[in-house]
């Protein structure tokens, strides 16, 4: 049956950016807004050739990426899935907007090719330096998802997740990628329509003289009407009513603030998404995302064919940092390597839940070249 | 006809200069491999923020296996089309593994080990159009590698490049198949015959 399947299914050897966009166009985005940027460009390429064509895709190039931000927000707010690309320098400039995405609840989804930093620095290398800017890049307190992808299969199956998390929790979700990500060709084969699971936005079923845009509800996501459907719908930045108008009145601010958190919160089996190889006889762990996870799945091979019982968990989930598992690795292993392409910007968290259990090894590297197995499984056998 | 073998992540780096292609060579090598022969592919790319000119290269890992890691760290096969990249890359090609340069553009070789064709030269002397000359080199690998058949490659061609391209680029495969198969024995380079000797240019590392 799987087999026959597959046989139907087309095949493609496809970037990484190409396959966020046949993930995208496969989970329902119809809107694109952008600015192109390098390692980013192919998705904006992808989508102007692809949208218009699709039954009712809007495509807009934007004059910037502060821009491209509203644009899809305000595409969101009237009903479509929309998503945006860009690389480090764009991300900074959205950073405004996607706090606005946040405290009004609007499901969209970024995707970050990130490059080498700060500032526009190696605009075709690859890096890892925008991890803690995706979980904290906008100010105040809030609840995000952030998401990664390692290989292009991963891209396009990510990219999925990534427009279902933001329906189904009413979140921005961010995801991050990198140059060698988004800049390698695989042969993936594209799922048929319908074979994979898409979730749609939870619409009001009260008439529109009863409803209350932000009302708290068992899952702490409030439904969402289209703009111009006849649901009256404020949406303002300001700290807001269960109406949507702005409130400083202390428990209304802290309900809204709760239920922001509560409804990533409580999800936190189904949104921390982690693959693990070869940790069922490991004692020495590596946790590793995005390209470094594929470099690293060599250097356990290596590190297995030297004697070394090696295991990995490969993040596809970096926000909310997936605790559980990396505990569970931690009280197993005498030691953790965490090989990035930052200063420690993950190792910093996976300190923060296991470095009372066990010894975490950092391997970074900031030249704007990827980690070699080679370099991680040193790591590994030397301790 | 060539059969499909069971290889274990063999290495490819195309390396040389922005604009000379390397990169849509590596995407219709790997493109004709993964789809047409069925193996694993992984082409990634390395390049500098300009246009044309600086260097430019293209890696590409073909295995029967899943490919973890998607990058070269021992080379089996570098074809260097600059004098640059010779020198930069030389020293990852693996203890057995092979050097093709374009004869007319890398004057000097760090081993008198490796295999040569003026790419370049052929292709403004006989198609004089200098931006085929990626798809002769194309051509030139097809005959090489045990593993790339003809027909395929020629179709990975016609897939991925419009419509208008498809005859020049043909002719263009043709001549670098055709002129690596006067200058090479059939994959000379993978299964080394003892009494070849005739001439440096062609002995195997």
């Amino acid at each position: 049956m799987a087999q026959k399947k597959s046989k139907q299914r087309k095949a493609v050897f496809a970037l990484g950016n190409e396959a966020v966009v046949e993930g995208a166009l496969l989970a329902g985005c119809s809107f694109y807004a952008g600015y192109p940027i390098t390692p980013s460009s192919e998705i904006m390429e992808v989508m102007a050739a692809r949208l218009p064509r699709s039954e009712d895709g809007v495509f807009i190039q934007m004059e910037d990426e502060i821009a491209s931000m509203g644009a899809i927000i305000g595409a969101s707010l009237a009903g479509r899935k929309a998503m945006t690309a860009t690389s480090g320098p764009g991300f900074s400039l959205m950073q405004e907007n996607l706090g606005f995405a946040c405290m009004t609840e609007v499901p969209l989804v970024v995707v970050n090719v990130m490059r080498g930093g700060p500032s526009t620095g190696l605009p075709t290398s690859p890096a890892q330096g925008d991890v803690q800017q995706a979980r904290w890049g906008t100010h105040g307190d809030h609840p995000v998802i952030v998401l990664s992808a390692s290989d292009v299969r991963e891209c396009l199956e990510m990219t999925i997740t990534a427009f279902n998390f933001a329906e189904k929790y009413r979140t921005p979700v961010i995801l991050l990628l990198d140059e060698i990500t988004a800049h390698t060709r695989e042969k993936i084969e594209l799922p048929e329509p319908g074979e994979l699971e898409i979730v749609g936005r939870s619409y009001p079923t009260v008439p529109p003289e009863w409803y209350k845009p932000y009302e708290d509800t068992m899952r702490g996501v409030s439904p969402m009407p289209p703009i111009g459907s006849g649901y009256r719908h404020h949406v303002t930045g300001l700290t807001h009513d269960v109406l949507g108008f702005p409130t400083q009145r202390p428990d209304e601010v802290k309900a809204i603030m709760e239920r922001l958190f509560r409804k990533i919160d409580q999800f936190y089996p189904d949104i921390m998404l982690v693959e693990e190889y070869m940790t069922e006889d490991a004692d020495i762990g590596v946790v590793a995302y995005g390209s470094v996870a594929r470099s690293a799945e060599l250097a356990i091979d290596m590190a297995r064919e030297q004697g070394y019982k090696a295991g990995l968990i490969k993040l596809k989930t970096l926000f909310p940092f997936p605790k559980p598992f990396v505990n569970r690795l931690a009280a197993r292993c005498s030691r953790i390597v965490v090989p990035e392409m930052n200063m420690g910007q993950m190792s910093r968290e996976v300190k923060r839940v296991a470095a009372r259990t066990t010894s975490i090894r950092t391997v970074n590297r900031i030249d704007g070249q990827i980690i070699t197995p080679t370099q991680i499984c040193k790591a590994i056998t030397q301790g | 006809m060539k059969t499909a073998q069971e290889l274990n992540r063999f290495e490819i780096r195309l390396s040389g200069t922005g604009g000379q292609g390397i990169i849509t060579l590596g995407r219709i090598l790997g493109g004709g491999l993964a789809l047409g022969m069925g193996y694993h592919v992984t082409q990634t790319q390395s390049y500098g923020p300009e246009a044309r000119g600086g260097a430019s290269r293209s890696d590409l890992v073909v295995s029967s296996r899943r490919i973890s890691y998607p990058k070269t760290e021992s080379i089996d096969l570098l074809v260097a089309l600059s004098q640059e990249a010779c020198y930069a890359y030389y020293r990852f090609i693996k203890p057995g593994g092979v050097l093709l340069v374009d004869s007319g553009l890398v004057r000097q070789t760090p081993s008198n080990v490796f295999l040569g064709l003026p790419f370049t030269d052929l292709t403004v002397r006989k198609l004089k159009v200098p931006q085929a000359m990626n798809v002769v080199v194309l051509g030139a690998l097809t005959w090489l590698l045990p593993f790339a058949e003809a027909r395929v490659m020629k179709q990975a061609l016609r897939d991925s490049l419009p419509p208008k391209l498809h005859e020049l680029n043909l002719k263009a495969f043709q001549l670098g198949y055709s002129e690596a198969r006067k200058a090479f024995d059939p994959h000379e380079a993978w299964t080394p015959k003892p009494d070849d000797d005739d001439g440096d240019e062609r002995i195997v590392l």
